[in-house]
């Protein structure tokens, strides 16, 4: 926005306005001011420890306010009032990077505590206070998203397949739209209604991985369906109308010309797809329920996840709570481990794979 | 040359298209899965709807909480969870609007897809490790400003005292809310924020305008109803939040706005899955009957933010 012409005493076209690096020479002065308050504070002993959050909110703040005044006594009204815009958005920002931080900072050094191999090797059976893992409920979760995915993945290929090549009318129209209220369900609804199903012919105590499958995959399949279909729309027209020229019937064509080209996005948006759902809590806290011991039988008895296993550790903790909160913030850590995992292995997949066009 | 100059003769009969088997296979195989997803909506409602049957036939003091009949009980639950969506909504409203705006016309270029990365990372965060964080970190950190607004604004009945000792208040959990539906609420306003017109922008500049009436006069008028519709898909998301509120919230039976003690209206969501775990006979068909409410709020709420999306589409200058 603002010209950039070097700020001279003499030039009369960056007369009356703030140099160009004012804004976030103030914004660090501001931050720095309140984390020297702060560190006083700690100094004195008013507070425990040093706070971060508090520092970087009120620096932020008492930047708003010094840019509105500056701009408006050296730049004028109309000026003052795109300041003011500018650094309320700027804190907007600001503002909701700090739960992601503090989020992302308790997790991990909370986590590490209990990061160890009896984690990763021990079930919590016969466990009362301290020791134990969650072998059994990664194991759980592993298989029951494996088998939602196993649903989801063909029955939400081919309908994107059906609304980009066959889709015409009515019924491409119901199912677009359905897809995308599906997509809000709340979680919790597609639960109750994977457990009715079941519940109707095994009776109303039945739990078992199978149904949180069935549960998940009534999440997935609209994520699925939605970024297949993005996918497969760019598909130049080219490629499928070479295909016919050649004689090549339509399903060939699409399993030979349009599945191989756009692989690497079908991949990339399945995989988004399972770290959304891999994550849920509350469908498989109502389907697969809650158990401390090893079960690999998706088909029969209760089944441990990690997400219900670190909803249980801190719902139900014992006399002695540290341990249970211990296990509870390295599950959190382990389940943000592997939904990153799966993101970034996504967008990877994404950039290194795509056909590249030019 | 001499096959063109016979074609007209031997074509008197249009040719008939083959029909493979292939084809048929795989275009009903694609059919059949499209529909699939409307019986599964379907199915959901019809399944709700038949156990919840016990529930809303059952006979005074069957149902939980002593409550007399299925509508009593499943009022405060109604009122919590549209209260504390709503709260939600008002925290994270301006602040998404302020991170797409941010993203799409404030943030240098170069580094405003990384940003958009950063927001959609809150996103990949299950919601369980929200409300662990919630209840562990923020209620902690924020009791001391709950005590501070009681005592100078109590007089306020939103901020009525006796405030509460451990910050599992429903204000709390509804900043978790609002932190959980920023990253969908900001995805899809940035997209709107992007498609604004770029000959209108420049034209705004070029006549003098500072960035700010740029985008009052350019780019917010033309985002107007992807920015609602943002909100209300925003508002989905709050209304079906599960164990952020679940974990975080200390719940009581009550209606009431105020926002800082620890008698707070439970959600639907969070209701069921504390309760169900435990529950039998008619007080499980009182949850899922619970659920089904929630189901129709959501359902509503969606489908209305659709149709404003889609109406739009068809009649927007983008295209």
């Amino acid at each position: 926005m603002s010209v950039a012409v070097r700020n001279t005493s003499a030039n009369t076209l960056t007369a009356g306005k703030l140099p160009k690096g004012a804004p976030w020479g103030l914004l660090i002065v501001s931050w720095l001011i309140f984390i020297g308050v702060f560190a006083l504070l700690q100094a004195s002993g008013t507070t425990t420890d040093f706070n971060v959050v508090g520092a970087f909110f009120f620096g932020t703040i008492l930047f708003d306010i010094l840019i509105v005044v500056i701009s408006m006594v050296v730049e004028g009204g109309r000026k003052a009032k795109d300041r003011l815009v500018t650094s309320l958005v700027t804190t907007a920002f600001i503002i909701t990077l700090l739960p992601l931080i503090s989020l992302i900072y308790t997790v991990i050094s909370r986590g590490v505590a209990r990061f160890d191999s009896a984690y990763f090797n021990e079930s919590m059976r016969n466990v009362i206070g301290a020791g134990g893992g969650a072998v059994h409920a990664i194991v759980g979760t592993l298989e029951v998203t494996a088998f939602a995915a196993l649903i989801s993945i063909p029955i939400g290929l081919l309908t994107s397949i059906y609304l980009v090549e066959y889709g015409r009318g009515r019924l491409a129209r119901a199912i677009t739209f359905f897809v995308d209220v599906m997509t809000g369900i709340p979680s919790i609804v597609a639960g109750l209604f994977a457990y009715s199903l079941f519940a109707l012919f095994a009776g109303p105590s039945i739990r078992a991985g199978i149904v949180g499958s069935v549960a998940l995959s009534v999440l997935m399949i609209p994520v699925v369906v939605r970024s297949s279909e993005e996918i497969l729309k760019i598909v130049p027209n080219e490629l499928r109308e070479a295909s016919y020229a050649l004689g090549v019937p339509k399903w060939l064509t699409i399993v030979k010309i349009i599945l191989p080209t756009s692989i690497a996005g079908l991949t990339t948006g399945v995989m988004l797809a399972i770290s959304r759902v891999i994550g849920e809590t509350a469908p498989l806290l109502i389907t697969t329920g809650f158990t401390t011991s090893m079960n690999y039988d998706l088909f029969s008895d209760r089944m441990m996840t990690l997400p219900v296993f670190v909803y249980t550790q801190y719902a139900n903790q014992g006399p002695d709570a540290t341990p249970f909160l211990e296990r509870a913030w390295t599950g959190a850590l382990v389940l943000i481990l592997i939904v990153m995992a799966l993101n970034l292995l996504a967008r990877l997949i994404g950039r290194l794979f795509s056909p590249k066009l030019r | 040359m001499t096959a063109s100059a016979e074609s007209p003769t031997k074509t008197a009969t249009p040719p008939k298209a083959v029909i493979r088997i292939g084809d048929r296979v795989f275009s009903l195989a694609t059919v059949l899965s499209g529909s699939l997803i409307l019986v599964v909506l379907a199915a959901t409602a019809v399944f709700l709807i038949v156990q919840s049957l016990p529930a809303l036939t059952a006979k005074p003091g069957q149902i939980p909480n002593d409550a007399a009949n299925f509508w009593v009980y499943v009022g405060p639950l109604v009122f919590g969870t549209v209260w504390a969506a709503l709260l939600a909504l008002i925290i994270a409203t301006p602040l998404s609007i302020g991170i797409a705006l941010f993203i799409s016309h404030y943030a240098p270029r170069r580094i405003s897809q990384l940003l958009g990365y950063i927001i959609d990372l809150l996103a990949a965060v299950p919601s369980v490790v929200f409300g662990l964080w919630g209840v562990l970190v923020l209620a902690k950190f924020i009791q001391p400003f709950y005590t501070t607004l009681v005592n100078t604004l109590g007089w306020i009945p939103l901020f009525q005292g006796p405030v509460s000792g451990t910050g599992k208040t429903i204000l709390t959990a509804a900043i978790v809310l609002a932190v959980m539906i920023l990253p969908i609420m900001t995805a899809v306003m940035r997209e709107i924020f992007l498609q604004a017109p770029r000959l209108h922008e420049e034209a705004a500049l070029a006549l003098g305008a500072t960035r700010w009436e740029m985008i009052q006069m350019a780019v917010l008028p033309f985002a107007r109803s992807g920015m609602v519709s943002g909100i209300m898909l925003g508002l989905g998301r709050a209304l079906g939040e599960t164990l952020a509120i679940a974990i975080v919230l200390s719940p009581a039976t009550v209606i009431n706005v105020f926002l800082l003690t620890s008698q707070n209206p439970n959600t639907i969501a969070a209701n069921i899955a504390t309760q169900f775990p435990e529950a039998q006979g008619v007080a499980l068909n009182t949850l899922i009957a619970s659920g089904l409410v929630l189901f129709v709020i959501t359902l509503l709420v969606n489908m209305a933010a659709r149709f404003i999306v889609n109406r739009r589409k068809a009649f927007s200058g983008a295209n």
